[in-house]
């Protein structure tokens, strides 16, 4: 068990470099000069040189590389171009908003998502099954940003159930931190109970038809642990996959959500920092998304082993 | 004579096709005495394991229907009882075992849960209680090294203990009746005369009454005292083992007997029944059998045949045979 978990940081750590190599590229990846875009178009030949010194790009590529990691090692992300601190102490600012709405949105998401999905399931080619899949079908298919904003109107304008936009601090105010990311996280969430429900359905669907079902109807047990238990036990490694899939989507999803509700959040700080140019600062986030990723998928290879013992014997 | 402890009469189970519903077993009646010990032989298809699920109401949900008939068990119709009631005779009075070891158990939950739930579901053991009796019924059903066996999962177990670790269940609230869906078809043959031998063991032992459910004579032959031979969704015989095998009157049970490999045979090709079993919705006039008998007669394609008495504990359908039993 300890080898597995092992092996799989193992297997996680090439990944992890060569996100940081993709980052470090995208200074280099830039049309024309890096050094002329980032200075401007009025700055003078010595302004450019500056920038192109200070940014260490006078240097050879896999001098600037090593030098990259060398930073990355100390925990430094660079500085901000626009902001005036550390890329570092930017995104700590940001980070726990976009944590506290991705982190409620899947609260929001996994009980209603499976249980939408398992009800289907069971009851598979009735009305109840057609109504939650239509109804799931409609989640994913809505576009966020688009819904977000009409949500925006009929709650917070027209209903004044919810404020517009802005965020309160948990530490500040636990009622008012709630009250603000409720709608944000609901609405992140219409795409992934979607998601979750019609992923959950499938791999009920598939385990209600074995025979380990009828084993367990022959026992004498109720429906609900039979539907519970067994089945579920067995659907939940589906649903595990599926879990990791809607977290990386978060990360996604946050970046629009947060810009229509105004949260100053990562997703809305990388915009920021891409309409102004911020080169460091999106690096910075690339990484952390990058690392977000990898952290994701190493637990779902983890849970893994819990859900089905074929996974932790082998 | 004692009441049976099962009497099934006249079932007819449907089942949903594009067409509607079509019978896939139909008038079906026999019953099961107590400790007695049934075999249902035919081929697939032929409604033998259909009869056998609708005893518990096994179906799979909104896919069959039981449109005639009965099943009684303890004065009580088990088609018409609440599935509240049916649970509580499910794993405690009647038990299953099924075709493929493989599949028939879960594969996320350990052997020990598997046999404590009914355990403690019907008997209300306690965790510990149960586990215990777990062990026992693992050593019961020879599976060697019990107490470590019972916490692994099923994968660890090959297919012959796997159906081993099924009997336990099967058997762990000692059931009246078992019910034995082709125990052995998916195991090798060594195996199955070991599954096979274990089962008349545990029988004897336990003194409960069992319905083999078997494509193979053989098997049926080994183990059970009487034999209905199925054909089409339709009992087209029943009678005691030894008389069925002597002296088979149907023409299909004498296919069977024939498309069995005999050990002296040496190279002789093995005989085979000419055509195929029909489908449940295909309509056939007079007798199912009829298109594939080499004994068919005119009479047979205009009357469906009845299933008729025609010695004491021998039923036969078959209009010509029947006719030709009454005058000897």
């Amino acid at each position: 068990m300890a080898r597995l978990i092992a092996l799989r940081i193992l297997q996680a750590a090439p990944v992890i470099v060569i996100v940081s190599i993709l980052a470090f590229l995208l200074i280099n990846l830039l049309p024309g000069d890096p050094a002329v875009v980032i200075a401007g178009d009025q700055a003078s030949p010595e302004a450019i040189e500056a920038v192109r010194h200070n940014l260490g790009l006078d240097r050879p590529l896999i001098e600037q590389l090593g030098i990259w990691f060398v930073h990355l090692a100390h925990g430094n992300f660079g500085a901000s171009l626009v902001l005036n601190q550390s890329v570092l102490s930017a995104m700590g600012e940001r980070l726990p908003v976009t944590l506290s709405l991705a982190g409620l949105s899947i609260a929001i998401t996994l009980p209603i998502g499976i249980f939408a999905g398992a009800i289907a399931a069971y009851y598979r080619q009735t009305w109840i099954d057609s109504f939650v899949m239509t109804v799931a079908l409609i989640g994913v298919s809505v576009p966020a940003f688009w819904i977000a904003i009409l949500s925006v109107i009929l709650f917070s304008v027209i209903l004044r159930w919810f404020p517009t936009s802005g965020y309160v601090e948990f530490s500040h105010d636990p009622g008012l931190w709630l009250r603000s990311l409720v709608l944000p996280a609901v609405m992140l969430s219409l795409f992934q109970i979607g998601f979750l429900a019609r992923m959950t359905r499938s791999a009920m669907l598939d385990v209600l038809s074995q025979d380990f079902i009828r084993t367990a109807r022959s026992k004498g047990l109720s429906e609900w642990t039979t539907v519970g238990k067994h089945a579920f036990r067995n659907a939940l490694i589906l649903i595990i996959t599926a879990i990791g899939i809607l977290l990386s989507t978060a990360i996604g999803g946050s970046v629009v959500i947060e810009q229509v509700f105004a949260l100053p959040g990562v997703g809305r700080l990388v915009v920021q920092g891409i309409l102004a140019r911020d080169y460091p600062l999106v690096q910075g986030v690339m990484l952390i998304y990058g690392f977000a990723f990898v952290a994701i998928n190493l637990a779902v290879d983890l849970l893994y082993t819990f859900a089905d013992p074929r996974v932790r014997y082998d | 004579m004692a009441s049976p402890l099962v009497s099934i009469d006249d079932l007819t189970v449907q089942f949903r096709t594009d067409r509607g519903w079509a019978n896939a077993v139909e008038g079906v009646s026999f019953d099961i005495a107590e400790g007695e010990c049934v075999g249902v032989v035919g081929e697939s298809g032929s409604g033998k394991s259909v009869t056998a699920l609708s005893i518990l109401r096994l179906h799979a949900r909104g896919a069959a229907r039981y449109s005639t008939g009965a099943i009684s068990y303890a004065g009580r119709d088990l088609l018409q009882a609440s599935e509240r009631d049916l649970r509580r005779i499910r794993g405690r009075d009647i038990a299953m075992v099924f075709q493929d070891p493989m599949s028939s158990l879960n594969p996320v939950l350990t052997i020990c849960d598997q046999i404590s739930e009914s355990l403690r579901l019907h008997q209300g053991m306690s965790r510990a209680a149960a586990r215990k009796k777990a062990i026992e019924l693992l050593d019961l059903v020879r599976i060697p090294d019990a107490a470590r066996r019972v916490d692994e999962y099923p994968h660890r177990l090959s297919g012959g203990m796997r159906q081993r670790v099924m009997i336990a269940i099967a058997i762990a609230c000692r059931p009246r009746l078992l019910i034995a869906d082709e125990p052995t078809t998916a195991l090798d043959v060594t195996i199955q005369a070991q599954i096979l031998e274990l089962l008349r063991d545990l029988r004897a032992e336990l003194g409960m009454a069992v319905m083999l459910i078997s494509h193979d004579l053989g098997v049926i032959a080994e183990f059970a005292r009487r034999v209905i031979v199925m054909y089409a969704g339709r009992i087209v015989e029943d009678a005691p083992v030894d008389v069925l095998f002597q002296s088979p009157r149907h023409p299909y049970t004498e296919g069977l007997m024939a498309s069995m490999p005999a050990l002296d045979g040496g190279a002789a090709r093995l005989y085979a029944i000419p055509g195929r079993i029909p489908d449940p919705d295909e309509t056939i006039d007079g007798c199912r059998f009829g298109p594939r008998c080499a004994h068919s007669e005119p009479i047979c394609r205009t009357a469906p045949p009845r299933l008729i008495a025609i010695a004491d504990g021998h039923r036969l359908r078959c209009t010509p045979r029947t006719r030709a039993a009454d005058l000897t």
